[in-house]
């Protein structure tokens, strides 16, 4: 006992004697968390359109104005011919635009279906596919108030129902992309700075010759493997309090289903990053190497795989079934739960079980591999 | 009845080996892969004594002090270390040595006290023993009043005297030290023997390896390791005796290399090689070699300045034995 607390009190002198691991430490995922989650935000608003009316109608003005009325889309100009909006989105004066053809109200009035074209800009993607579907929820909305009215003219409908139609995002409501951001960054953060940092430093020692040193002592691999994690733990868990601190605080996101259910499930993860940390370690020499390693071998396919870029339900059958592989996929789903739906231990123990697990495993793996090679 | 007695001598005997020798080696082997680093060397280590582990880069000097001391597995073979399996009883053994690797390990970031602190934690050191021994410590390396400075400010001598002071720190009966003395001016080399005298006075039985001969002269044993294998051990004087049959004379030259190549080439020599701007050859003990020699080179129109008979050093042994070696090697593959 008294020789885990030898090391650790060594680790935090060299701790703190290092500046630049202080701030990578600390100031970093302050940093980076204010950086993702006011900058890199999906979000779009005020998309360019242009608009092509051929019926110019009543009722064409009317969609027009359901699109104008919104905060997403900012007219740019209407325009008589479709050349002329090919050419708006070549310049890329336009993002998206709307051609109503001739004959749009008649159609409608007779009971049939309207076509309607939009187009949007395919080379920025995202902003494509939101602005598309914004454009899909305006006017279905639109669509279903005119079914509404001409069933309540007819007088099929007797009650003149207030039918509610807004459309509802769950979770999100503002549909900010930073909402489900910032959840994840905490997942990343956490991830590099206890994996990294945790192979950094043991490999650092097998660099320097001290780590063997430290092997003809009469410490047992335990102590040692103890006093070496047990730093970046404290570091990992005073991370997550910044991250919800700021979170709360600078955007607003406080965590609905508690911090301490939040932090509890953080330890269980912090298991896993750990353990993976100290597995890097026993395969490779030098720091570079763990550092490459650290990257490319898990961090990397950890951020792909997790659900963090891609969503999961998009991925290919075979990929779906490697992410059930990733410790990070669990957590985000632990992290999004308690940030946005503010769900409990009913939901999320499942996750928990499997974080335990993968975490059980490759810390004991690990334990082992780190034995043997001193042994 | 008699069976307890039997038992008892019997520990006894053994407490009087282990009393008697502080490291033994039984045919210790150690194999990477195909390759032999250590091929079946043994050797005993008498308590007390310093005992030197000579040999080119390479030899297996590092393999062989890493398997003592429990770092690695030997392949094959087996080696006590006070009493203590290095195999079955890793942790005894690593409870009663110190050691100090070839890149003396010290944590560059923290300060000469700091480095201590630990170690002295690591070893379960506290209260007024461990003020001793860190006061110790410092005055031996000779470090009073650096204490806060940090290790990576030191040079080269003091780092190293500071390593030896944290393997140490514990008070183990056996050191043992890998090439401490490298990359290290020759004052503070000298100093460094001083302390491993001093140690060995006191009864600490010092096993180190080193490249340098004129370190190896100061040994009371000397084990020479080649190609993995132990090619000869002995006291320097056991050693140079080896040379017994042969004259060995240092020749000052013209053409060093010419006359080399030339009088290798003679019935009656055995060995050149070369000393500085001169180079030695050892003949067989035969009437007039000295005379022989300088014929030879006039003929050849080598002018030589000056041929004397010497009394051979640690390198000629060493270059023999290594020479012979070599030949018997190859006359095992010929074969
Ligand atoms: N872990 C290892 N894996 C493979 N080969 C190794 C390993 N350690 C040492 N060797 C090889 O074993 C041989 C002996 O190495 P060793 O370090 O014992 O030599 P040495 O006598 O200490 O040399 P030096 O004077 O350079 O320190 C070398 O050829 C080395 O390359
Ligand atoms: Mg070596």
């Amino acid at each position: 006992m008294n020789i885990i607390f030898h090391i650790i009190k060594k680790e935090f002198i060299q701790f703190r004697q290092d500046k630049k691991m202080f701030i990578v430490s600390f100031f970093a995922p302050v940093f980076q968390l204010l950086i993702l989650g006011y900058a890199a935000t999906f979000d779009v608003s005020k998309i360019p359109m242009a608009v092509c009316d051929f019926d110019n109608s009543p009722s064409s003005r009317t969609l027009i104005r359901n699109f104008t009325s919104t905060e997403y889309f900012r007219v740019v100009g209407y325009y008589d011919k479709t050349s002329e909006i090919d050419n708006q989105l070549d310049d890329g004066h336009a993002s998206i635009a709307v051609v109503i053809p001739r004959g749009f109200e008649k159609k409608m009035g007779a009971g049939q279906s309207a076509p309607l074209q939009v187009i949007a800009d395919g080379t920025e993607t995202s902003s494509a596919t939101i602005g598309l579907n914004y454009a899909f929820v305006i006017v279905s909305r639109y669509s279903q108030n005119i079914v509404l009215e001409s069933l309540i003219k007819r007088g099929s409908v007797m009650m003149p129902a207030r039918l509610s139609t807004e459309f509802r995002i769950w979770y999100n409501p503002d549909l900010k992309s930073r909402n489900f951001m910032v959840p994840g960054v905490l997942g990343l953060l956490l991830m590099v700075m206890t994996m990294i940092l945790t192979s950094l430093a043991i490999v650092k020692e097998k660099e320097l010759g001290t780590l063997e040193q430290l092997v003809v002592t009469p410490i047992k691999p335990y102590q040692l493997i103890i006093g070496k994690l047990a730093p970046f733990f404290v570091i990992g868990v005073i991370d997550v309090i910044l991250v919800v601190f700021f979170a709360s605080v600078v955007f607003s996101l406080p965590v609905k289903g508690g911090v301490l259910l939040l932090l509890g499930l953080s330890l269980i993860f912090l298991m896993t990053t750990l353990g993976l940390g100290l597995f890097i370690s026993t395969i490779s020499r030098t720091q570079q190497q763990a550092m490459m390693t650290a990257i490319f071998f898990f961090m990397m396919p950890m951020v792909f795989f997790s659900g963090f870029v891609f969503p999961i339900e998009n991925m290919p059958t075979i990929i779906q079934y490697i992410s059930y592989l990733i410790p990070l996929r669990y957590y985000f789903v632990i992290v999004r739960g308690l940030f946005l739906k503010g769900v409990g231990m009913s939901i999320l123990w499942t996750q928990a079980l499997a974080l335990l697990i993968f975490g059980s495993v490759i810390l004991s793996l690990s334990v082992m591999r780190f034995q043997k090679r001193l042994g | 009845m008699k069976l307890w007695v039997g038992k008892k001598e019997k520990q006894i005997n053994n407490a009087q080996s282990d009393l008697e020798y502080a490291v033994v080696a039984d045919r210790l082997t150690k194999k990477f892969g195909k390759f032999i680093a250590v091929d079946h060397v043994s050797f005993k280590v008498k308590r007390g004594e310093v005992f030197g582990f000579l040999g080119p880069n390479g030899a297996g000097k590092s393999t062989t002090i890493r398997m003592l001391c429990g770092l690695l597995l030997p392949t094959e073979g087996t080696a006590s270390v006070d009493g203590f399996d290095i195999a079955k009883q890793s942790d005894d053994v690593k409870a009663h040595i110190g050691y100090m690797s070839q890149r003396f390990s010290l944590y560059e970031d923290l300060t000469v006290e700091q480095n201590i602190n630990f170690y002295g934690g690591i070893y379960g050191l506290d209260g007024k023993h461990f003020e001793e021994r860190k006061r110790w410590a410092i005055e031996m390396a000779g470090l009073i009043g650096k204490e806060t400075m940090l290790a990576q400010a030191l040079s080269g001598g003091w780092r190293q005297r500071l390593a030896l002071g944290c393997s140490i720190l514990h008070e183990p009966p056996i050191l043992f030290l890998d090439e401490p003395t490298g990359g290290v001016d020759p004052v503070s080399r000298r100093n460094f023997w001083d302390l491993i005298y001093d140690l060995s006075h006191r009864g600490v039985t010092v096993f180190v390896t080193t490249h340098y001969m004129d370190e190896a002269e100061h040994c009371n044993t000397i084990g020479l390791i080649y190609n993995g294998k132990l090619i000869a051990t002995g006291s320097p004087t056991e050693l140079k005796h080896n040379l017994d049959r042969y004259s060995i004379f240092e020749v000052h030259c013209t053409q060093p290399v010419d006359a080399m190549e030339l009088l290798r080439g003679q019935t009656w020599t055995a060995e050149t090689s070369i000393f500085g701007s001169a180079f030695h050859v050892s003949t067989f003990n035969e009437p007039d070699t000295q005379k022989k020699i300088s014929q030879v080179l006039a003929k050849n129109k080598i002018q030589t300045e000056r041929i004397e008979q010497i009394i051979p050093s640690l390198e000629d042994v060493f270059i023999h034995m290594i020479a012979e070696e070599d030949a018997r090697k190859d006359g095992d593959i010929h074969l």
